[in-house]
């Protein structure tokens, strides 16, 4: 999982960084957990998707979207649809007036499997949709609002109510989509058993490789010619538009990545805990993904991975002896993380660790990122 | 569908029918008044707008218990009391959460966002532990219930009218104190040019947080008056949040009378939806249309400047 | 609230005196139950290997059980009374020694309204902690999310709420009804004593509400003389306005509005409606989903005349129920309401242990052998007997709301009705 050879885009202390998370993640969780509390790891990690794509579009260009929820949620519908279908073969539904079609759909008076399911059948255009669903989703959305320069606030909050509608729409589409209990009861990827725990512990291992594959994608960014337009405009959107560049294709760009980075989360979500349901694509979880995000610094991209984790176990742990105190909790950490540390984990970790770790500091933050949270 | 009734019926239906618009609207404009006031003047997204409703929704249940068991002859007024707490209970909260959180962001829109998305979590869970999960049941006073027979056919309801008042009664107030008085004056010259304001001698502090009192207070005898329609729990804020903030960005946020007009077309299209097609499919549809609109014409529908 | 350790702490004063309480309880009331089964006396302890051997958190003087509830987020409004019924339960049955001779201990965990929390507690509870069986689960849509991880881990769930049926599982005992039990005795009863000819089919707009309204359609249509539907409609989840829909039923003029809208819209619904001059003592208005909890936030004056279908009452006349709302009420304070769920939650840990006491056994595999034919004849809703098909024979019962908030029963079905998930003609 090292990759120093190839570092030409990394500096030093990234590096070391990646490298001390895969040890992390790869070694140390393995070799001291239980498969069952792995499970819930691998289940975090999926989050961790969502927060890397939030550095790079909310951190980076100060384009913050409270419907990442609906991203997460089309890959993790992309990749149920496929794995209902394999469930619903004639054999395992023959008891269905109609079978050969998922379950919610018979129960619906559904007697024939909807267009749309139907490319879901193969596992090559499932891969395909997985990504390419939700960037095109994104691509509209961001097109149409970046164009006639909406920002800040306003996507924001427009974002917000487009998860809305989506869940409402699944909600009441249940015929075609399962309702508001999502796609459940999947089984087998492939002919694969996705239950076991042997499985689960491959799956764990797949969504690792899959989340350094894109941090390393991340780091490419934030280090080309693109990341530091994207700073610049964060900062001083004008300057950057009278300099000739058109802004709106970068900021689409960075939404459509972001979007796609979710839906592979998404999609490992659905592998590893076997189902998809419309809770993810509400406004509630997409609003949680942000404070992963925030939590571990919106400028971090590993503090992306580690505020997930520590927000999740923190949430589980909690949940398990304090279930009332937990949202106390949560909202605390809210308002300490935007009032006190606005940079989050990895800002902690810049001003008071990082100078005392000689190796690290030798590289001091050329990262065009590290300024103070931008003024919007 | 209309072949089977006669033309009265269908006279009588569609007066009820565009009273029940008028009410939705009313509904609408109350929700988003407050909101109106902290994010059109002040930028800050208040995201815990729902959970300051349902506090005044709480202090209105207390207040009925109160006027049950101590003054059971005068409960056909407490409601009017009970707005009046709802205000400064919602107000007074609202200015000790700018103080203590709210002044320290008003450079990052976005971080108030976030920070009060916490507070939202804070509210809900601190009214689920003292008030109890269970949702109340607010009692209302006699003449309050039921409705009005205009004609035979055509009934209004008397709490519709209520809301329809008490809305119209707060908008002209919002106008003439943002628009006639001088306190009005202040806040409009801190939001167009904070250094500028301070410089001649404003203090802005204070009308900051006079500002974000009164949008809460507002959002109190909201929630007070929701009462009469709507359920009140610990959770029922969150219910009111995505119409209320996208009356207020449709309406173009910086505008009263945006405000208004776009209360009241979204109501209006709900309405009229909700009439020909079903309650679901019509609040996708709505929602879906103001999204487009708002991606044609992000501005808004009244605008003085909003951009970045 | 990782166990019952706090628990005494908590509540210590209600529950030393409600345990005194129980002592002074009519003794027919615990030895009716045990009385069942002669051979399992209470001091009878069989060693553990012999009745634990698939490694459930069995000791020779404990079991432990799992509660998984919301107890936040928007569903722990429903939820709470479920949590109460089951502590109780377990007490009473703790208080009359226990099962097998081991007192039942429990961990609660919180669904926190969400089904992807719940499929995870449920497997820490089944996985970790090693359950011998859980109570639990409100929504479909939180026990399709676990039913996955019983099946798989073998786990018991005992599950309180009357839900859409379509369902049926070795691991899940259903103690609430399916759809069939709670909407064809109603339907029959307000067709033959109020003539009603014509319904309004309203509904939130989920998967509850739909199949339900489903089976009522067919049934007005296809079982029913003279009958039709002249309107159906769903809304979403946490809807308060329904102005518009109210003057589509003035329009129509409905025999009556069947009604399956659940949570806070209900409170809006059935103000509204009042607020619209619909005077339920005129207009019938029958509904699956409002139980005297939901009543408690709609307020009595509002939907006093409306008709509930429901299998329980805690108005009912019967002395199981007398001694269960006594004790419910010494327990959890006098002002708390009893719904239909709550009963059903109840009924779970007796359930639990009575299958447990005539399979000799914790084992899952037993229990869900042993439980089809189990008889309940203390249950508040008088008499249950477990289906092979793991649902409940129950009666079926109308009630009219009051304006204190209570239902007065106004038909009982005179037969027990059998459970049938999966109903021909129906579907």
């Amino acid at each position: 999982m090292t990759h120093i050879g190839r570092s030409f885009f990394l500096a030093r202390k990234d590096v070391v960084g990646i490298v001390v998370l895969a040890i992390l993640l790869v070694v140390v969780l393995p070799l001291t957990l239980d498969s069952f509390r792995l499970q819930f790891v691998g289940k975090y990690l999926t989050y961790a998707f969502v927060a890397l794509g939030l550095v790079l579009c909310w951190g980076y260009a100060g384009i913050l979207s409270l419907g990442q929820g609906v991203f997460f949620g089309l890959g993790g519908y992309c990749m149920a649809m496929y794995l209902k279908l394999e469930a619903s073969s004639v054999e395992n539904t023959k008891i269905q007036s109609t079978p050969g079609i998922p379950d919610f759909m018979d129960w619906n008076q559904i007697t024939e499997l909807p267009f749309f399911w139907k490319p879901f059948h193969s596992f090559p255009l499932t891969l395909v949709a997985i990504v390419a669903v939700p960037a095109l989703f994104a691509f509209i959305i961001g097109f149409a609002m970046f164009k006639r320069r909406v920002g800040g606030v306003y996507f924001a909050i427009i974002t917000q109510a487009i998860a809305a509608v989506l869940t409402i729409l699944i909600v009441g589409q249940q015929g075609y989509t399962g309702g508001i209990n999502g796609i459940t009861d999947l089984r087998t990827l492939h002919g694969w058993d996705i239950r076991t725990d042997a499985a689960k512990t491959v799956l764990y291992f797949v969504c690792v490789a899959l989340l350094f594959a894109c941090i390393l994608l991340a780091y490419y960014v934030k280090s080309s010619k693109l990341g530091r337009i994207l700073v610049a405009m964060r900062d001083k959107e004008d300057r950057v538009r009278f300099s000739g560049y058109d802004v709106a294709n970068f900021k689409v760009f960075v939404f459509c990545l972001a979007a796609a980075l979710s839906a592979i989360g998404g999609a490992m979500f659905t592998l590893q805990v076997g189902f998809m349901s419309p809770s993810f694509v509400g406004i509630v979880p997409s609003i949680e993904m942000v404070i992963y995000c925030a939590v571990g610094g919106r400028l971090s991209i590993l503090g992306a991975v580690y505020g997930t984790l520590l927000v999740n176990w923190a949430k589980t742990s909690f949940s398990e002896s304090f279930p009332e105190l937990w949202l106390l909790g949560l909202g605390g950490l809210f308002i300490a993380v935007v009032l006190a540390f606005p940079n989050g984990l990895a800002g902690i970790w810049q001003t008071y660790v990082a100078p005392r770790l000689g190796f690290l500091s030798g590289t001091k933050p050329t990262d065009p990122g590290a300024a103070p949270v931008a003024a919007e | 569908m209309f072949s089977d009734y006669s033309l009265t019926e269908l006279g009588s239906i569609f007066v009820m029918q565009g009273f029940a618009g008028l009410i939705l609207f009313s509904v609408f404009l109350l929700m988003a008044l407050g909101l109106a006031i902290i994010f059109g003047q002040m930028g800050v997204i208040n995201m815990a707008h729902g959970e300051f409703m349902i506090l005044g929704a709480y202090v209105t249940y207390f207040t009925s218990q109160f006027f049950l068991n101590y003054l059971p002859s005068l409960f056909g007024i407490y409601f009017f009391i009970a707005m009046i707490l709802a205000f400064i209970a919602s107000g007074a909260l609202g200015m000790a959460v700018e103080w203590l959180m709210i002044r320290h962001l008003y450079k990052r829109p976005l971080d108030t966002l976030l920070a009060t998305w916490g507070l939202s979590l804070i509210l809900q869970q601190v009214y689920r532990s003292v008030f109890g999960p269970r949702e109340v049941g607010v009692e209302l006073p006699g003449w309050m219930m039921g409705s009005l027979n205009l004609t035979d056919a055509i009934e209004v309801q008397i709490n519709g009218l209520f809301v329809m008042g008490l809305t119209i009664a707060i908008t002209i107030a919002v106008a003439l104190l943002m628009y006639r008085s001088s306190w009005g004056k202040q806040v409009r010259a801190v939001v167009q040019n904070r250094t500028m304001a301070g410089a001649v001698g404003i203090n802005t502090e204070r009308v900051d947080r006079l500002t974000f009192g009164l949008g809460c207070g507002i959002a109190g005898v909201a929630g007070s008056a929701f009462t009469m329609i709507g359920s009140t729990g610990p959770t029922a804020g969150q219910l009111y949040i995505v119409d209320t903030f996208l009356v207020v960005v449709f309406g173009g946020a910086q505008s009263l009378i945006g405000t208004i007009a776009s209360a009241f077309t979204i109501s209006q299209a709900q309405s009229t939806m909700e009439f020909f097609l079903s309650g679901s499919m019509a609040k996708v549809l709505t929602l879906l249309g103001v999204i487009i609109i708002l991606m044609l014409r992000p501005q808004g529908l009244f605008v003085i400047k909003v951009r970045r | 609230m990782s166990s019952n350790d706090d628990f005494p702490k908590k509540f210590s004063s209600t529950r030393r005196t409600f345990i005194q309480g129980m002592s002074l309880l009519p003794a027919a009331s615990l030895l009716g139950t045990t009385s069942l089964f002669p051979r399992m006396a209470l001091a009878d302890t069989p060693p553990t290997a012999q009745v634990n051997t698939t490694g459930l958190a069995v000791t020779d003087s404990e079991v432990t059980v799992g509660i998984l509830h919301s107890v936040t987020g928007t569903m722990a409004i429903s939820e709470t009374g479920s949590v109460q019924a089951e502590k109780l339960a377990i007490d009473q049955i703790n208080a009359s020694g226990g099962v097998l001779g081991r007192k039942i201990k429990f961990i609660q965990e919180d669904g926190a309204s969400d089904w992807p929390t719940f499929a995870e507690k449920a497997k820490k509870l089944l996985v970790n902690d090693k359950c011998a069986s859980v109570f639990g689960c409100w929504t479909s849509a939180s026990r399709k999310a676990v039913l996955p991880v019983f099946e798989q881990y073998n786990g018991m769930l005992y599950y309180p709420t009357f839900y859409e049926g379509l369902e049926q599982s070795k691991n899940v005992i259903y103690t609430g009804q399916e759809a069939t039990q709670q909407i064809i005795a109603g339907l029959n009863w307000v067709n033959k004593t109020k003539g009603a000819k014509t319904f309004y089919l309203l509904g939130s707009d989920y998967i509850w509400p739909r199949t339900s309204n489903k089976i009522a359609r067919k049934h007005i249509e296809n079982f029913m003389e003279g009958t039709s539907v002249v309107g159906e409609e769903y809304f979403p989840l946490g809807h308060t306005q329904f102005n518009s829909v109210i003057n589509k039923i003035k329009l129509k003029k409905p025999d009556v509005i069947y009604a399956i809208i659940v949570g806070g819209s209900n409170v809006a619904f059935y103000k509204q409606l009042k607020a619209a001059g619909i005077d339920l003592s005129k207009q019938t208005l029958l509904t699956i989903s409002v139980t005297e909890d939901e009543i408690d936030g709609i307020g009595g004056e509002n939907i006093a005349g409306a008709y509930s279908c429901m299998k329980y009452f805690q108005s009912l006349d019967n002395p199981n129920n007398k001694e269960f709302v006594a004790a419910f009420k010494k327990m959890w304070g006098e002002k708390t309401v009893i719904g239909d769920v709550t009963q059903a939650a109840y009924l779970g840990p007796w359930l639990w242990k009575m299958a447990v006491e005539k399979a000799g056994s914790f084992d899952i595999d037993k229990i869900a052998e042993a439980s089809p034919g189990i008889e309940f004849t203390k249950a508040p809703e008088g008499y249950v007997k477990i289906h092979p098909n793991h649902h409940l024979w129950s009666r079926t019962r109308v009630g009219m709301a009051q304006t204190d908030g209570q239902f007065k029963v106004v038909f009982e079905t005179p037969d027990l009705i059998e459970p049938n998930p999966f109903p021909k003609g129906y579907q």
